[in-house]
């Protein structure tokens, strides 16, 4: 046997060592995004959010299919449309040993709508609570909601005693330059405990045994390694050389790669997010235009013209190699029920180019788009190639791609909505049409009271009637065909230019099976591993 | 020159060209004069780009989504269209290699210019004034070589890039390349002109100059520069290639020219995100371009370099 040999059997028998002294089961994984304070209140951020409620845990949990599950909460009911009451689990322990009682539930709310936090109106502001045993509260709203629990599966419950022995009352904003403990340390009732974290760059996780649900568990890893790799290529390394269980997002292209390894998969679905073009309809002369003095937006022939001029299949054939659904409304065809009656207008860049003409520009314009590159998928090609296909109407459009944090600090209401053009996606929190009309649909002022995320300010009052017809109305086929109804106006108006549902994509070791949720948020306790 | 009058005294000049020890050293060695073509077909392509390329994959218009990420055309999928296949976007690669080649030249000819003539003039100054001001150039200098060219060229492109943020990145992007790698690049000249200055301004001549009471600016400009060319001519066509790979990599960094106009290190950069899915031509041919354009010019700067020093002679 030669030198090398000789140190190759070595090396494999120490290898098997160490595998059957490690009895533990460890998952290592990667995101593209970095996961920095860990308050839970801090950044309404999906990613952050969903990781974090593997720590803390909300009133409701929902399932691999999104479906509503008892969380915290054992169980809930409508006493008046005005008054929830909610029967809390008994024998519920946070990591450091507390109780779970309604105090937390109470604290966490109102810490909630405090002042830095990113997570306001998730209970709304004027609700008020009454505790009515030590497992018991009851909400008492100011108008009826029944939705009112939606979005609170990433609301985290905190420990009241904790987060006052802690200095933790106050939120940590994301701006905010003094941190409070709670941004470094996690104390929630959840499946894991973290047991270290480097902000921006990797977090550990080791299972807890005194969770609630221990005995039904599914899970059976032990210890889970976050680590957050920015460079698609990068990531995708990772994974193919076995580093990592599991990557996500995998660029579109690398997909086929990851399915032709034996011992990878790629995980594909539709994603809840809709990728959108907005446009400008509130100022009265655009930024960066040729059209001085007017807004060409404001001409619904405009709007319709450059719907026409798109070509989604094109897209999300090409560009997204099939890994995105083009979409004819701003919400995903899986949230609501009636998304079969809504069609794309066709693309048809020659009768783009008549609207065109009969709008008063037979000669098109010139205007700016504005695109993060590091947000969506394939955010900035998507952006050329909108470019490339707006000029063969006649619009030259000039890509400013820039990254997110840049961008989103320029286009968003702390920004002045410095933008008349601009690539977006959207979830909707609630997972319900009423969160797309207040947010992006809703009429809003300059300073973005009104339709906090409508950057392009569209405007019909008769849509926000509708919208809070929505919100308080509890009859499931009345508020169907009211949401039908404000989907019609805001299509026939062309408020938006959707593009597509935009796929998930995780990169997974066969050794590992996870359950792929269309929101993109990975539960730990939903993972095993040979 | 002086004798550009006359056509007869501009034969004498290509006669002289044709009897000068550089030329002789050029039609001696063989690698210069490949280098030289090469060189010249380059540039000569970049510049006839429009007319030569099949495509204008700059203009918006006629790219077709439907015709992207084909292979080159000698394999089986490919479009004898596209010679050396498309990128994601439907751009001809060749073509855009053409196009893309124009900007990276024009960045690096229009640098190394910015570059020369800011270290020119404060070589100049420094050497023929000494003194205090002497002290303050070259110490400014020194501090400045004590970094790498590309970390002080990515500095000024990502403060400039956010300092004028809301500014378009398409329009701007090219003044701004230019500014950082001519900011980062004109310490060479400055030492070098300084040095041979140095030299120059005790001789005779200059005394004379002086004597007559010539202006300080019309000595330096008249009677030292020409004299310090030689050496400055070397360091220009060796930084005209560093300026080509400096473009390359912040473009390639993402803070250099933006995708809808690609110059070769954007096309190397969209096309790395495609390495690993097979679609190799679309970063392979630019990155091949760069390469041998690189070269070239190395090898060319390397030999005005031994053909201009007396030593070697």
């Amino acid at each position: 046997m030669s030198k090398f040999g000789r140190f190759l059997a070595a090396s494999a028998l120490m290898g098997a060592f160490a595998t059957s002294a490690m009895a533990e089961k460890s998952f290592d994984y990667a995101f593209q995004g970095s996961l920095k304070s860990l308050d839970p209140y801090t950044l309404r951020e999906t990613f952050t959010l969903g990781i974090l409620t593997n720590v803390y845990e909300g009133l409701i949990k929902r399932g691999p299919n999104l479906e509503i599950l008892p969380g915290l909460a054992d169980s809930w009911e409508v006493i008046e449309p005005t008054r929830w009451r909610f029967h809390l689990r008994k024998g519920v322990k946070f990591h450091n040993g507390n109780d779970f009682t309604a105090e937390d539930v109470v604290f966490s709310a109102e810490r909630l709508n405090s002042e830095g936090s990113d997570m306001k109106g998730r209970v709304p502001s004027d609700a008020t609570f009454e505790i009515v045993d030590d497992y018991t509260v009851d909400f008492i709203l100011a108008s009826p909601n029944p939705i009112l629990h939606y979005e609170w599966e990433l609301w985290s419950i905190i420990d009241k005693d904790w987060a006052e022995t802690n200095d933790s009352v106050r939120v940590t904003s994301a701006s905010d330059t003094a941190e409070t403990p709670i941004s470094m340390m996690a104390n929630g009732t959840g499946p894991f405990k973290i047991t270290e974290h480097t902000a921006g760059v990797n977090t550990k996780f080791e299972a807890n045994e005194n969770w609630w649900n221990w005995e039904n568990r599914e899970f059976n890893i032990d210890k889970v390694n976050f680590t957050s790799i920015s460079a698609d290529a990068t990531r995708v390394a990772a994974l193919l050389s076995g580093e990592m269980d599991m990557v996500y997002p995998v660029p579109t292209q690398d997909i086929k790669r990851i399915n032709s390894s034996s011992t990878l998969a790629a995980l594909t679905g539709p994603e809840l997010r809709t990728i959108f073009l907005g446009m400008d309809q509130r100022r009265d002369e655009l930024l960066n235009s040729s059209v001085k003095g007017k807004n060409p937006f404001k001409d619904i022939r405009v709007r319709q013209a450059f719907f026409h001029a798109i070509n989604a299949e094109a897209i999300s054939s090409r560009i997204m190699r099939k890994q995105a659904a083009p979409s004819a409304l701003m919400i995903s065809p899986f949230l609501f029920d009636n998304a079969d009656q809504f069609e794309r207008l066709a693309y048809d860049p020659d009768k783009a180019k008549a609207l065109l003409t009969e709008a008063g520009y037979p000669d098109g314009f010139e205007i700016r788009i504005d695109c993060p590159n590091d947000r969506y998928v394939n955010d900035e090609s998507i952006c050329q190639a909108v470019a490339a296909m707006m000029a063969k109407v006649g619009i030259k459009v000039n890509v400013n791609a820039q990254p997110k944090a840049q961008y989103f600090a320029k286009i968003l209401a702390s920004g002045g909505y410095e933008t008349s053009f601009y690539l977006l996606g959207w979830t909707p929190g609630s997972l319900d049409s009423h969160n797309i009309f207040a947010n992006l649909y809703g009429c809003r002022d300059d300073a973005g009271k009104g339709g906090m995320f409508n950057i392009g300010g569209y405007c019909n009052p008769e849509v926000d009637a509708l919208a809070k017809e929505i919100l308080v109305e509890n009859d499931a086929a009345k508020r169907l065909d009211l949401v039908t109804q404000a989907y019609k106006i805001v299509t026939d108006e062309v408020g938006y230019l959707p593009l597509h549902q935009q796929g998930l994509a995780w990169g997974v070791s066969k050794d590992v099976s996870v359950a792929q949720r269309a929101d993109n948020v990975l539960r730990f306790e939903h993972i095993t591993k040979n | 020159m002086p004798m550009n009058k006359e056509t007869g005294k501009k034969m004498s000049l290509i006669v002289r060209i044709l009897d000068s020890d550089i030329w002789y050293s050029f039609t001696r060695s063989k690698v210069t004069m490949i280098a030289a073509l090469i060189t010249f077909l380059i540039f000569a392509s970049a510049l006839f780009a429009p007319i030569i390329s099949p495509h204008n994959p700059f203009d918006l218009a006629s790219l077709s989504l439907m015709d992207s990420l084909l292979p080159p055309a000698w394999s089986a999928e490919g479009d004898p269209n596209y010679l050396l296949g498309t990128d994601d976007q439907g751009r001809d690669v060749l073509s855009t290699i053409l196009y893309g080649s124009r900007i990276s030249l024009t960045v690096g000819l229009v640098s190394v210019a910015f570059a020369a003539v800011l270290g020119i003039t404060l070589g100049l100054i420094a050497g023929y004034m000494g003194g205090r001001v002497d002290a303050i150039i070259m110490r400014i200098a020194d501090v400045q070589l004590s970094f790498p060219a590309i970390l002080i060229a990515l500095l000024i492109a990502g403060t400039v890039n956010a300092l004028a943020g809301g500014m378009d990145r398409e329009r701007s992007a090219f003044t701004v390349l230019v500014i950082s790698i001519g900011l980062s690049f004109w310490v060479q000249y400055a030492r070098t002109v300084r040095s041979s200055t140095l030299v120059e301004r005790n001789k005779e001549y200059v005394q004379a100059a002086r004597l007559i009471g010539l202006h300080p600016f019309l000595i330096m400009l008249r009677h030292v520069l020409p004299n310090v060319m030689g050496p400055v001519l070397v360091i220009a066509t060796i930084n005209l290639a560093l300026a080509v790979i400096t473009e390359a990599t912040l473009s390639f960094l993402g803070v250099g020219i933006p995708g809808t106009q690609p110059s070769l290190g954007t096309m190397i950069r969209t096309g790395n995100d495609f390495l690993f899915s097979g679609e190799w031509w679309i970063t392979l041919f630019p990155g091949a371009m760069l390469a041998i354009l690189v070269l070239a010019v190395n090898l060319l700067g390397d030999w005005l370099r031994d053909a201009l020093n007396p030593k070697l002679r």
